[in-house]
């Protein structure tokens, strides 16, 4: 059974190593990639469900024992990202085939596409912090090559900005295992889980998990720490967007859940002051930030910035209801915003531009997408019964709990201000007329059938999945619950990697 | 520039690099030597035979693209995984598979990968060096 742990990994590098050998023919590529998609989807969800009835899964690469060799370790709440990033994985497949150019497609696009999500899965599933590391890498380099793909100026500009910024933090991370490495003689997450609490030198431990915030707050975009984001997750083709958008900064943000609930668990407290307050600025800013943007993607990417303050405040509140808050959170946010990204670039094909004050005349003319884009949009803004109502609700619940009135309220206002920030999408882009003249033509009524097909199938999975999380909350967060007691139960992570100690 | 005592001495060099090279490979486990430092070995002969006689007479001595080298080499070093996955062991445990012959000794596992690494390395190797020099003739 603990070897469906290396499946997620070993399938997508097989699909694209696979997709190499048929390079002249796209046809081929496509067919692999569907295929590997709806397998990679069937075993992250064989996987979850494992480890929903057998408890968390550990797997010895190599026959070597923790923690002389590389673990990979599955808890739940590794199990519910694997499971999350395969429907992303997915949906932006069938996307792809509808909207990549020929071009890109013959430039390594779907292999890459495959080796993105090796490393988002090895990720979540590893159990190692160096292993973490070169998983980080896997996915930055698959996701810089993603990104300058095509080579238009604008986007080799927004890629200058996110390299740099990554390759940073990068090194701050390197750093930061090394340190961690000298002092415990250990990088296993299990074993460290279990040594930094004895460790002698306590103030250097605590350098060490500034530092892994600072790198992980790169990554998941957290303030001061976001620009190079709205900077960057426009310039792409669409479908290259909403996978960034959905799954990178969260992998950031699971990294930092993960680290500071399994492993600084002892170190918390200052920690926890100061994500707090990030939390409350990212929320913000993020927010504050959309509304003055007058691009659908620009708009959306701060969105993503805001978002990720939630999750944030969630592990800074650091209660058993607040992190079960911040993994719904998580979850919700993964569908919900990849989903937006979708709808902008149905948007785009019809009326041939971003920039909402050239947009206008969708629902008009077509109003089921409207209906489309208000599943996502208010799921985000937070209406009931929809996830985002659910997520925002115990989150802010929590809050009061923990007697933080003042960032709470930064969360109930940022969620107003998030509202607003959709209604001006609404507003610009759906309701107010198409200006005349049309800025570019109409893209959207020159596709076949099967390639609407294609653009709209990811959109209404992912907006009947936002619909269900709302609906069948209860289940679902009893999940989340479980979830957050075993990443608060230190010892329930570190018993299953190191074997019963003494 | 043909320099008729390169691209002669190149000739027998080739032969003399690729084995140096196929050594260096098989004493990789237990001594220095391996998968990567064999390929980039192999990659500087055909490297040298290039600079001997030219683009067109490596590539067509190489006879097949140096990408699917590399899809190979990837190929080669994920199937080493196999056998493991197979048996129900920890994935990329070694299996070895003693020959009981003096001269080949034990085989397994590692060594599918150390090969799959010598190809994805020669095949790195080359594509840049015969992509770099393709650009210099235009």
């Amino acid at each position: 059974m603990k070897q469906i742990l290396i499946i997620p990994i070993l399938f997508p590098l097989l699909s694209a190593i696979t997709m190499l050998f048929f390079r002249r023919s796209v046809a081929t590529q496509r067919i692999i990639s569907i295929l590997s998609s709806f397998l990679l989807l069937a075993v992250a969800g064989g996987l979850l469900a494992a480890v929903i009835s057998e408890g968390m899964l550990t797997l010895q690469v190599g026959g070597w024992r923790a923690p002389f060799g590389i673990t990979l370790a599955a808890d739940l709440l590794s199990a519910v990202m694997v499971a999350a990033s395969a429907l992303i994985g997915l949906t932006t497949v069938l996307y792809s085939l509808a909207t990549i150019d020929r071009e890109r497609e013959r430039f390594f696009y779907y292999p890459l596409l495959q080796l993105l999500m090796m490393g988002i899965n090895g990720a979540f599933l590893t159990g190692d912090v160096f292993n973490l590391y070169v998983w980080f890498e896997v996915m930055l380099i698959s996701s810089f090559v993603l990104l300058v793909l095509g080579g238009t100026p604008v986007q080799l500009e927004g890629a200058i900005k996110y390299v740099t910024i990554n390759l940073l933090s990068s090194s701050v991370f390197l750093a930061a295992a090394g340190i961690l490495y000298g002092m415990a003689g250990t990088l296993n997450m299990a074993d460290l889980a279990r040594i930094t609490p004895y460790l002698p030198q306590q103030n250097l431990l605590a350098v060490v998990s500034v530092l892994f915030m600072i790198t992980f707050g790169v990554k998941a975009a957290v303030f001061p720490l976001f620009f190079w984001l709205p900077a960057s997750y426009h310039t792409p083709p669409v479908a290259v967007s909403a996978i960034f958008a959905g799954l990178l900064t969260k992998v950031g943000v699971y990294a930092l859940i993960r680290f500071f609930t399994t492993i600084f668990s002892h170190e918390a407290v200052f920690i926890n002051e100061v994500l707090l307050a990030a939390s409350a600025l990212t929320m913000l800013s993020g927010v504050l930030g959309a509304a003055a943007q007058y691009d659908f993607r620009r708009l959306l990417s701060f969105h993503i910035i805001s978002q990720i303050g939630y999750m944030i405040f969630g592990l800074a509140l650091h209660s058993p209801l607040a992190i079960a808050g911040a993994l719904f959170y998580i979850v919700h946010n993964i569908i919900a915003k990849t989903n937006l990204f979708y709808v902008s670039g149905i948007v785009e094909r019809i009326t041939g531009t971003y920039d909402l004050k050239k947009a206008g005349g969708v629902y008009a003319a077509h109003p089921v997408i409207g209906m489309l884009f208000l599943i996502p949009a208010l799921a985000l803004a937070g209406i009931p019964p929809l996830s985002g109502f659910w997520a925002k609700f115990v989150i802010i619940k929590a809050g009061f709990q923990a007697g933080e009135y003042a960032v709470t309220g930064i969360a109930l206002l940022v969620g107003l201000l998030t509202l607003f920030s959709m209604m001006k999408i609404w507003n610009e882009a759906f309701w107010k007329d198409l200006p005349q003249p049309q800025v570019e033509g109409n893209r959207y009524e020159t596709m076949g059938f099967g390639r609407r097909l294609l653009l709209f199938s990811p959109v209404v999975v992912l907006g009947l999945v936002t619909v269900l999380l709302g609906v069948f909350f209860e289940p679902v967060f009893r999940l989340a619950e479980t979830a957050a007691a075993q990443l608060l139960d230190t010892q329930a992570y570190i018993t299953p990697v190191l074997g019963r100690m003494e | 520039m043909y320099s008729i005592i390169l691209a002669t001495a190149s000739r027998y060099l080739l032969l003399l690099l690729q084995m140096f090279s196929l050594f260096l490979l098989f004493r990789g486990h237990n001594e220095p030597g391996g998968g990567f430092v064999g390929g980039l070995v192999a990659a500087a002969a055909y490297a040298l035979y290039f600079i001997a006689n030219g683009i067109a007479e490596a590539e067509k001595l190489l006879k097949v693209d140096p990408f699917y080298l590399i899809a190979a080499g990837l190929l080669l070093a994920v199937s080493s995984t196999m056998p493991s996955l197979a048996a129900g062991m920890n994935v990329m445990t070694g299996i070895w598979f003693d020959t009981g012959t003096a001269l080949f000794g034990k085989v397994g596992t590692p060594l599918v990968f150390d090969t799959g690494v010598y190809f994805l390395v020669l095949g790195v190797t080359l594509k840049i060096i015969f992509s770099l020099a393709e650009g210099d003739l235009q």
